[in-house]
């Protein structure tokens, strides 16, 4: 996905991480990773770590991290749109229009990580990095534990019981649509774009599924 | 034996009646270690209430939720789940340093973050589902 990007600025210190939250494991992500024919670094977080520490809610999400290690720009949609939102789930398209916006946005997005790798543009102050942090709560933090153990349970033929888990944590952190989407890709194959996803973002209303970066 | 699942690894403990446990597993779960002050870990230390010490025992469950970390448990009570707190989240994002973490990459290679410093990184996440 990020292939075209890390090459042009590969040798300008720049360095893309992918990180698949993919609690099926490495070999349920291996085909698309060999299709996307990457030569950054492609992880496998099997028990969603990356979200644990950076208090993430969907995929994909990005966070910039500069040279010194610091926290550049706050986690944020990365490149994707809210668009599909209105595709006629019939023919799975998007209008032509619908399409051109999307494709903008994300060129938008792409074009920022240029200017940032090549000026420093886009990133932020401390002050405004901190005060666009999410705040995890009690219930944040007891919902990746719930997960973590669900996960696990998943994984050793205790399914009903970690679905339980797995439930819980997506009660005690609705926002999530990553706790939500995995477990039920762990259910099923396919079950987390289903119907019951859809009615999922139709629920949102006028709320985002993908808030747009404020670049 | 007891599984403990922490944010960063799985261990297996001889622990009994819920998360009693030797200081020294309990060291090695957590990485705070037993002192005469509470569990300490660099120059913190967080004393322990009276019932959660017994000879050369540590309840690690009183422990953690002393430190606000979330704390879960299977039926049986034979795997738990020991989660960062909150606060400690938080803390460590609005210090703006990076979390540092460690994952395989997917020939099992395992990558920290922490050996691309002195470039520009772009962390992203992804998904088949």
């Amino acid at each position: 996905m990020w292939q075209a990007l890390y090459e042009e600025l590969k040798d300008k210190g720049f360095m893309v991480v992918a990180v698949a939250q993919e609690s099926r494991g490495a070999e349920h992500a291996r085909p698309w990773i060999e299709q996307a024919g990457s030569s950054y670094w492609q992880l496998i977080d099997t028990d969603h770590r990356l979200e644990d520490l950076y208090n993430l809610v969907n995929v994909p999400q990005a966070i910039w991290i500069d040279e010194q290690g610091r926290i550049a720009r706050p986690p944020e949609t990365a490149g994707s749109t809210d668009h599909f939102r209105r595709m006629d789930l019939s023919t799975r398209t998007m209008t032509p229009r619908d399409q051109a916006e999307r494709l903008a946005a994300r060129q938008a997005y792409l074009d920022a990580v240029r200017a940032w790798v090549a000026t420093g543009a886009h990133a932020l102050p401390a002050a405004a990095v901190r005060a666009d942090l999410p705040k995890v709560t009690p219930e944040i933090a007891e919902a990746r534990a719930r997960f973590r153990l669900g996960v696990w349970l998943r994984a050793n033929d205790r399914a009903a019981e970690g679905d339980l888990h797995l439930a819980e944590a997506s009660r005690l952190h609705p926002e999530s649509w990553s706790l939500w989407r995995q477990a039920a890709d762990l259910d099923e194959v396919g079950k987390a774009s289903g119907p019951e996803f859809w009615k999922r973002v139709q629920a949102l209303g006028d709320r985002p599924y993908y808030p747009p970066p404020k670049l | 034996m007891t599984k403990i699942l922490t944010p960063t690894g799985e261990h297996d403990i001889a622990a009994h009646d819920g998360l009693w446990m030797s200081p020294v597993d309990a060291e090695r779960v957590t990485g705070w270690t037993l002192k005469p002050e509470g569990m300490c870990r660099a120059d913190l230390c967080v004393p322990l209430p009276a019932s959660a010490l017994a000879p050369n025992e540590v309840d690690l469950e009183a422990f953690w939720k002393k430190l606000g970390g979330p704390v879960v448990a299977s039926e049986a009570r034979d795997v738990w789940a020991l989660g960062a707190a909150a606060e400690e989240r938080n803390a460590t994002l609005e210090g703006l340093e990076a979390p540092d973490f460690t994952l395989p990459d997917i020939d099992g290679v395992p990558r920290t973050l922490s050996q691309l410093r002195g470039r520009k990184v772009f962390l992203a996440t992804w998904a088949s589902w």
